[in-house]
């Protein structure tokens, strides 16, 4: 468990050259555009998620992976070929359906086994992979039960067994864990990550969660309305969102409106604010800071170090989550600005109070300017 | 908490609500078929009613006695003796048998074919399927007559495109019930088939499909063993109905062999016999129990299965 983020990197240092590709896809239904002119490479062997609200045309994206659905433009590569003509029984990718979808008059053992039926593998072939399949899922001992008699997780790992039995280029995971509660799905997450470690097989997940996509992905693509927004590794996503949109639909943020002025400042209604100067925006143009509210500090006096950027409010509002608490503050404007700060103080002890007169601070490169 | 407290002491309304259906049955099931199966063992007569010995409850327990005394088996001894009846008997499952299998073979795409189509369109074509029972029942099976005819319909078309040069005689034979029994019970069919396959993820055929089936394999692999309920269904409601029917075969078929429910007409109507019409109704009955008790087995245990 402790070692998640290191596979992560670890994972992403194996990931081999570019196994899919979507070439300017579209997908319109009647007249509402699900996925617009969309293009993306996916590697060999990468946990690659497809993050967004929905309705914002994720699942659509697997499914024209699929062949569930037909292209409206564009083309789809897989290992270099052009797959869009091809039926999706033919498609050397298979889908983990976010209902399971497992046949319910078949046990889990005839459920695992169906792919292989269809390929006309032999029967002790299809016997030992069966074996192998319900020892990698761990319900060895189950193969006779009936689906209905199992409970969620198990349902889960039969529809994971039952895709990977035919040893997919591409393993599809369409909310592969909506129907778990918090803490199964905590654990699934890590045995998933372990799985794909373990076969190499790309996988493809579609989330809705965001905390989810950050914990397995290797790389994440956030979509909006059919678009990316960005394509980019959690970390990144997280530290560097590319636009104010991005920035407010991953985690927790406050955004100051203003205008990049000379010298590292911007010029806002809460005063000169210090960023460090990047992301070519020249003197003039009209920019985001986005600030999250864990890397604000809050104090009763004003911090002393000058580089600082420190700003007065006061307290408006405070929602204790037990580990942590979030603090509105509210600013000179009027505004509110977001903080977390830890609870690592005593048992009822807060060290902010309501109406309390706080200072905020941070230094010059925790903000990120935004200019889309 | 409060709900095991309840559970004791159920109000007087819930009581009627569970009692009703049974009280229905009693009066409307139990009760005549105690009436059919007391002049089963009844003697025929020449009275009003025609048949002894005749229960008076105003005799007393003395009465009762001699009354009981009196019944006896000889209608089912008839039964078993002149082989009449049981070529009736055997004439009607073998109607029933084919009719059920027509019925099958040409309810199922129906069925399917609905369940396929676009959701708006699903409720106008089940109504069509319904349409006609608008119609007495007796006109339609006329006007199957009329169709049926030397010179009818069906005779006129055939010999106008040249498929036959002379007029068939389809009425009065084996096609013609069968032609009656598959248009008649074809919602009885329909409708059981739809109500199974319309509910049917269509999630699975995707699975189906990803996991190497073609859409003919799919089928067969997937959307028929998942339909096998509502073809139960649709064939003991066809079956049942067909093994006991009376109009279609007396207005359509011949005469050279009559079905069970045309016997135990003539028993009741022609010859008078009122306990032989009984005794063939109780032992119909029976025959019937037996399909009826396998589908009933096979529900608990669907049942079972879903909980």
């Amino acid at each position: 468990m402790a070692d998640g983020g290191e596979a992560t990197q670890e994972r992403t240092a194996e990931a081999g050259p570019t196994l899919l590709r979507f070439e300017a896809v579209g997908k319109r239904f009647g007249a509402v555009t699900a996925v617009d002119a969309l293009t993306l490479d996916i590697s060999d062997g990468e946990f690659f998620a497809l993050l967004g609200p929905s309705g914002c045309g994720k699942t659509t994206l697997l499914r024209l992976l699929a062949g569930f659905e037909d292209l409206s433009d564009g083309r789809i590569l897989l290992d270099g070929e052009d797959i869009v003509a091809v039926p999706p029984h033919r498609r050397p990718v298979n889908m983990m359906f976010q209902s399971y979808a497992l046949f319910p008059h078949l046990n889990v053992e005839q459920n695992i086994a169906f792919g292989l039926r269809q390929e006309k593998v032999s029967h002790a072939e299809t016997a030992d992979r069966v074996a192998e399949m319900l020892a990698l899922v761990r319900l060895q001992g189950y193969g006779g039960r009936r689906v209905d008699r199992l409970s969620g997780g198990q349902r889960q790992r039969v529809a994971l067994a039952r895709a990977l039995i035919k040893r997919p280029r591409v393993l599809l995971l369409d909310e592969p864990m909506a129907a778990l509660d918090k803490k199964l799905r905590a654990e699934t997450q890590l045995e998933l990550m372990e799985l794909q470690r373990k076969l190499g097989t790309t996988f493809v997940i579609v989330t809705h969660d965001q905390e989810e996509a950050m914990i397995v992905a290797d790389r994440i693509a956030v979509m909006n309305q059919g678009r990316l927004m960005q394509v980019a590794r959690p970390a990144e996503i997280y530290e560097r969102p590319n636009s104010r949109w991005i920035a407010d639909f991953i985690g927790e943020v406050t955004l100051v409106e203003g205008r990049i002025g000379e010298g590292g400042i911007i010029e806002s209604a809460l005063g000169r604010l210090r960023v460090t100067a990047d992301s070519g925006s020249k003197p003039g143009d009209s920019v985001a800071l986005a600030l999250r509210p864990e890397k604000l500090r809050m104090s009763k006096e004003r911090p002393a170090a000058v580089e600082l950027n420190a700003l007065p409010g006061t307290v408006f509002e405070i929602r204790y989550r037990g580990d942590m608490s979030i603090y509105k503050v509210r600013l000179a404007d009027r505004s509110l600005m977001k903080v977390t700060l830890a609870n690592t103080g005593a048992r009822d002890k807060a060290a902010f109070g309501v109406d309390d007169l706080v200072w905020l601070s941070w230094p010059p490169e925790a903000g990120v300017v935004l200019t889309q | 908490m409060s709900a095991g407290s309840k559970t004791g002491r159920r109000s007087w309304g819930a009581r009627a609500v569970v009692l009703t259906p049974y009280l229905w049955l009693a009066i409307f099931f139990l009760a005549p078929f105690a009436i059919v199966l007391k002049i089963s063992l009844s003697q025929t007569a020449i009275a009003q009613p025609p048949y002894v010995p005749v229960l008076d409850l105003a005799g007393g327990l003395a009465g009762l006695k001699d009354f009981a005394a009196h019944l006896s088996p000889d209608a089912y001894a008839l039964l078993a003796y002149d082989s009449l009846y049981l070529f009736s008997y055997f004439k009607s499952l073998e109607v029933a048998a084919i009719s059920t299998a027509i019925l099958l073979a040409v309810g199922y795409p129906i069925a399917y074919g609905i369940s396929r189509c676009p959701r708006r369109l699903q409720p106008v074509l089940v109504m069509l399927v319904i349409l006609p029972f608008w119609t007495s029942f007796l006109i339609r099976i006329y006007a199957w007559i009329n169709i049926l005819q030397r010179d009818g319909l069906l005779n006129d078309v055939l010999l106008m495109l040249r498929i036959v040069d002379q007029p068939v005689a389809w009425l009065s034979s084996d096609t013609a019930i069968y032609i009656g029994m598959v248009y008649s019970y074809l919602p009885f069919m329909v409708l059981p088939l739809y109500a199974t396959l319309e509910k049917m993820d269509e999630t699975l055929l995707e699975a189906a499909a990803d996991l190497g089936c073609t859409r003919r394999k799919a089928f067969w692999l997937v959307t028929l063993p998942l339909s096998l309920p509502g073809v139960a269904a649709g064939t003991l409601l066809c079956f049942i109905p067909i093994v006991g029917e009376f109009v279609i075969p007396d207005l359509l078929g011949g005469s050279d062999s009559s079905m069970i429910g045309q016997t135990l007409w003539t028993e009741f109507f022609s010859n008078r016999d009122w306990p032989a019409a009984s005794a063939i109704a109780v032992a119909l009955l029976g025959l019937l129990l037996v399909p009826i008790m396998l589908y009933e087995r096979m529900q608990k245990r669907q049942l079972e299965g879903t909980r």
